[in-house]
């Protein structure tokens, strides 16, 4: 095509300021804090002018996993990922049943769609204002139970102290190796059922390994952690929870609306011939066949997940242990502590896990686009 | 196409370390500089006629700001030629002002005068990273040597100078209570906290929550309490200054007694606010409130009750003649656009009048030793009597005694204890603490 | 499916539509019940009762105090939403029709900034900003949402400009259009509705934001959300004015929200990286 090498360098051109300011913001950032949480930078004289950092290697990544003051970091990661489990899992429900709902054709759909969207227009400091109002424990919801004649409801929404599905941080190490025996045992199955050789054998001395170290090593060698720890599902999150699936059931909501408008409609119709209730068609055909969103939707949420920052620092504030999450105990760290080395630790894990969800998802997507 | 994606990997993992390596260079070159230490500034008593603008900052809102604004008022009578830029940062109790105030120092753009606790949090945090002038020649000008009292001075300053010009005096061990309701409950007072655990079962046989308490840092302000109370004011100045080890008997007898408190508070304390704690006594569900004595000005002016009649208030148990301070106050930072009108800020901050001004209003003391006590209320002139009196100890939960990275990680000790309950564990928490924050040495 | 109107629906798929309709109403009842009781009506035993009289004193209250971040909000989220939409909209272009070798790499790099948390990039975020003279000013904020607005614009142009047929790129470049000539001739004037799309993300995610807002200004530059945290995290809680400010707070992304909802929707859609 004629001039399409000048195109191309306009096209550069066009991009090179955007691509240099990505670069400097996004992965220089990254890797700035990533240095930062190398070294000692923190306590006393850390807001110097020119503060002494020393290379300290991975030494704050293992305080914050195995030294006895960093409870509330483990605690908190536990809660992010429960966070992230409950809000990925109540969005995706509520918003397909939402969907579903709508899509069965009721009048004011426009109404109906306003009303469940708007939420998400909303700042998290906003709605985090008002649900403290509706979770104060001697009023909104728990004064529910009163209407019909019943006691005043006493849970603490936002500060119980209760934590269920216990266990022990000692065990983690344990525990991980499990996970791994399961998924190298299935790689062993796989590879001895299709004869491949070389999935069969390592497969077979992976989850060996795991096994021993699960069931043998684990005990022998000494504990990461010098007393019992025990975390769990803490209760006190069930508010911001519940405060986050309302906000982002719309959203839900919309993208299996759309999903369910673009099913052809001989998909439902031949569905109905084959004598199937409406109940079959969205369980067994429409559902199924939506899956590219729901793999979207996950990825989208379980990465607002990760920015809940907001919601809990307005909604809890802060310093409420019970419904911490990384990324408010960094800001503690970093800010109050003058902990910046740590603090960076935790950002980079925050990163971390929000990489996990993301990277292969973005390679899924640059493979289909080529 | 397998070749881009490689390609796109390797160059995510290699920026970062790009980024790493420019960032080691950068602090090799910062590192070099390091070692020429220069003697510590002191503020200079001449930078000229004020103007301009002046940029406060503080976390009073709400409640607070009507003193503060008097404060700015009277300056701004003194020196009119002066803009005065009111910066107020609230919410997280106190965690947005500290954060807002050290990225713009990190940023290298102070501002020209900023509120702070007095004592460890000042200096531990700021003294320590130098960047603050030294007030003595202003101390000694001004005449405050005088009348501010030298325990005082002690506690604000180092011996390398001193930091911060204190506004007001607040105390933290006050216990709280209406005393219509003792009356008609029938207890009294109590002088000891095994006074306190006789009397809490016959209130909490009345249907009364013995003691009201509210969010996190009121916990650590209850533990001051009872560490004062427990301990004395030798033994409990003996945890600061390394005389008294926390593992030992008595500091973990103080967890054990916090323990047994704690089991006479209200359920749902920690979503309350401070103000909601102090409704609870007020409203009659609760005897007793233990809190800063900002707790009279909240009562006094916001729910108009009369100090003495509608309220009364006591030491809180076993720390009668001993009062517990906490100071705010204003420093001077390096590198202050508008070092004159700071200057003025700090004098008028100091003053008789500007002292006099501003505590009537939140509802402290004057940090002065002349201050007219006929502008205050019942409240305050006992408490002024109380001042010149008692022994003098440091509030750990509001700055006094330890710095910032203490108060955090006690903050993480606390919410352990909360939820373990374990007073040999929280004491040995405690003392790893202290270490790692230098209170102690190993 | 389009043919649904045809069908009978349910009751009770109105009951349960209307059920959850009330649960999701339920927090703008609170809010707007409590702000407009007097603050001495305002008690947790009545927090469901509608006040005896509206007190609209509040919301004149709130409205005095957030003012001057309101006016902030405006020129940062018009001037955020302006900038990285035209910004987006040529890198979405050249994503979209003038691909080079490697142009699906760097588009992947740039995704990438979508989905960072932003607590990573706060600290060195803060000191680049004062390190080039325009840190706790409204430009440093409008900058840090305008770079980190890059990706979203730019991913939500190029499936806009996807729908644009090549074929009528191609009879424009026949006739001699540049590339320049071809974007502001062809591309611009067809951009309107993705500019709404984008317009509207970009104002909501820019008028909510807190972080940075919270971090990166100084008094005279904070955003709403900032000022709305203010009056809520003062000593005192006089729960009404907390309330009363949402409201002034979620008005504008409402208002927009209510009027071109539509659009909303498209963006939040474009938002989930669909190929």
């Amino acid at each position: 095509m004629v001039g399409s090498k000048r195109n191309s360098v306009y096209s550069m051109l066009v991009l090179l300021p955007s691509l240099i300011l990505l670069l400097i913001f996004v992965y220089g950032f990254i890797g700035n804090s990533f240095y930062v949480s190398l070294t000692d930078w923190g306590t006393g004289a850390a807001l110097r002018e020119n503060p002494v950092k020393n290379l300290i290697g991975f030494e704050n990544y293992r305080r914050l996993f195995t030294g006895a003051i960093h409870e509330r970091f483990r605690q908190d990661l536990i809660n992010a990922i429960f966070y992230s489990l409950f809000l990925v899992t109540g969005t995706l429900g509520l918003g397909l049943f939402l969907a579903i709902m709508l899509d069965k054709g009721p009048k004011g759909e426009n109404i109906l769609r306003t009303v469940f969207l708007f939420p998400m227009a909303l700042s998290f400091v906003v709605t985090g204002t008002i649900w403290r109002w509706i979770f104060s424990p001697k009023g909104g919801v728990n004064l529910i139970p009163t209407w019909f004649g019943m006691e005043r409801g006493d849970f603490l929404w936002l500060s119980s102290r209760e934590k269920v599905a216990l266990f022990n941080w000692q065990s983690v190490p344990q525990i991980i190796a499990l996970i791994l025996f399961v998924i190298f045992a299935f790689m062993l199955y796989g590879g001895w059922k299709n004869g491949r050789r070389t999935q069969t054998i390592w497969g077979a001395v992976l989850s060996g390994l795991m096994l021993f170290y699960a069931a043998v090593l684990h005990y022998l060698l000494p504990p990461i952690l010098p007393h019992a720890e025990f975390h769990g599902f803490s209760l006190a999150t069930v508010g911001i929870i519940i405060a986050a699936v309302w906000q982002y059931s719309g959203y839900t909501m919309a993208l299996y609306l759309a999903g369910l408008r673009g099913l052809p409609v001989a998909m439902y119709e031949s569905a109905k011939m084959d004598g199937a209730g409406d109940i079959t068609y969205y369980l067994k055909i429409a559902i199924p066949n939506m899956w590219p969103i729901t793999l979207s939707a996950i990825v989208i949420i379980s990465h607002i997940s990760l920015k809940l920052f907001a919601l809990i620092f307005s909604m809890a504030g802060a310093d409420n242990a019970g419904t911490g999450h990384p990324s408010v105990l960094m800001y503690l760290i970093t800010f109050r502590a003058n902990n910046f080395a740590v603090g960076a630790a935790i950002s980079v894990i925050l990163f971390l896990m929000a990489a996990l969800f993301i990277i292969p998802y973005l390679i899924q997507s640059y493979r289909a686009r080529r | 196409m397998k070749k881009g994606l490689t390609l796109m990997i390797t160059l995510l993992l290699l920026l970062p370390m790009v980024s790493v390596w420019a960032g080691g260079q950068q602090e090799g070159a910062a590192a070099a500089e390091e070692t020429e230490t220069a003697e510590v500034p002191e503020v200079k008593l001449d930078y000229g006629k004020p103007s301009g603008d002046l940029e406060l900052f503080s976390w009073w809102a709400g409640d607070e700001a009507p003193a503060l604004n008097a404060l700015i008022d009277l300056y701004n009578d003194n020196y009119p030629q002066v803009e005065v830029i009111n910066a107020t940062v609230t919410g997280g109790s106190g965690v947005n002002a500290k954060a807002v105030l050290k990225t713009r120092m990190l940023g290298g753009d102070p501002p020209d005068s900023f509120q702070v606790h007095a004592g460890q949090e000042l200096i531990g945090t700021w003294v320590a990273a130098e960047r603050m002038l030294d007030l003595t020649p202003l101390f000694e000008s001004e005449g405050w040597m005088d009348v501010i009292p030298e325990d005082l001075i002690n506690l604000i300053g180092t011996e390398n100078g001193i930091w911060s010009v204190p506004v007001n005096i607040h105390r933290s061990n006050v216990m709280w209570y209406i005393p219509e309701n003792l009356d008609k409950w029938g207890v009294e007072v109590p002088q000891s906290w095994d006074e306190f655990l006789e009397i809490a079962d016959d209130l909490e046989a009345e249907g009364v929550v013995p003691l009201s308490l509210a969010t996190n840092w009121t916990v650590n302000h209850l533990w001051e309490s009872v560490a004062l109370g427990v301990l004395g004011a030798d033994k409990y100045d003996g945890l600061w200054n390394g005389e008294l080890s926390w593992t030992s008997e008595e500091a973990v007898e103080v967890w054990a007694t916090l323990d047994e408190v704690l089991e006479y508070t209200n359920d749902d304390f920690s979503s309350l606010s401070w103000q909601q704690a102090t409704d609870l006594v007020v409203g009659g569900d609760a005897a007793f409130n233990i809190m800063g004595d900002w707790a009279a000005g909240y009562m006094s002016t916001t729910l108009n009750l009369e100090p003495g009649s509608d309220y009364s208030w006591a030491a809180s148990p076993g720390t009668e003649g001993a009062f517990m301070f906490l100071a705010d106050s204003f420093g001077f930072p390096k590198g202050v656009k508008n070092p004159a009108a700071a200057l003025a800020w700090l004098k008028t901050c100091g003053s008789l009048e500007g002292q006099d001004t501003f505590n009537p209003l939140k509802g402290s003391i004057s940090s002065r030793t002349d201050s007219d006590l006929s502008k205050y209320n019942d409240y305050s002139q006992s408490a002024a009597k109380d001042f010149a009196d008692n022994r003098i100890v440091g509030s750990l939960a509001h700055g006094v005694t330890a710095n910032e990275g203490f108060m955090n990680d006690f903050a993480t000790v606390m919410e352990m204890f909360l939820n373990n309950r374990n007073p040999e564990q929280a004491a040995n928490a405690a003392q790893a603490i202290a270490i790692q924050n230098g209170i102690v040495s190993r | 499916m389009s043919q649904n109107t045809l069908r009978r629906v349910s009751p009770i798929v109105y009951i349960m539509v209307l059920v959850m309709m009330v649960i999701f109403l339920v927090p703008i009842y609170m809010a707007l019940i409590t702000a407009l009781k007097n603050p001495a009506e305002i008690k947790l035993a009545t927090a469901w009762h509608l006040p005896s009289y509206p007190y609209w004193q509040s919301f004149v209250e709130a409205y005095n105090m957030l003012l001057p971040s309101l006016r902030n909000s405006l020129v940062l989220t018009i001037s955020g939403t302006v900038l990285s939409a035209l910004v987006g909209s040529i890198n979405g272009f050249v994503f979209s029709k003038n691909r080079f070798r490697g142009s699906e790499i760097v588009f992947t790099l740039f995704l990438f900034g979508m989905f960072i948390p932003y607590q990573i990039i706060l600290i060195p975020l803060f000191q680049l900003l004062r390190a080039i003279g325009i840190y706790g000013s409204l430009y440093g904020l409008i900058l840090a949402h305008v770079v980190y607005g890059i990706p979203i614009t730019t991913l939500i142009f190029r499936n806009f400009y996807d729908q644009i047929p090549d074929s009528l790129v191609e009879s424009a470049r026949l006739d001699g259009a540049g590339f320049f000539g071809l974007y502001g001739r062809l591309f611009l004037p067809l951009s309107v509705p993705g500019f709404v799309v984008v317009g509207i993300w970009q104002f909501t995610q820019i008028w909510n934001e807190f972080l940075w807002g919270v971090t990166l200004t100084k008094q005279s530059s904070q955003p709403v959300t900032v000022g709305l945290a203010q009056l809520a995290g003062g000593q005192a809680v006089n729960w009404n004015l907390p309330m009363a400010g949402s409201f002034l707070a979620g008005f504008p992304v409402l208002l927009i929200y209510i009027f071109f909802g539509r659009y909303f929707i498209r963006g939040l859609l474009a938002g989930s990286v669909k190929e």
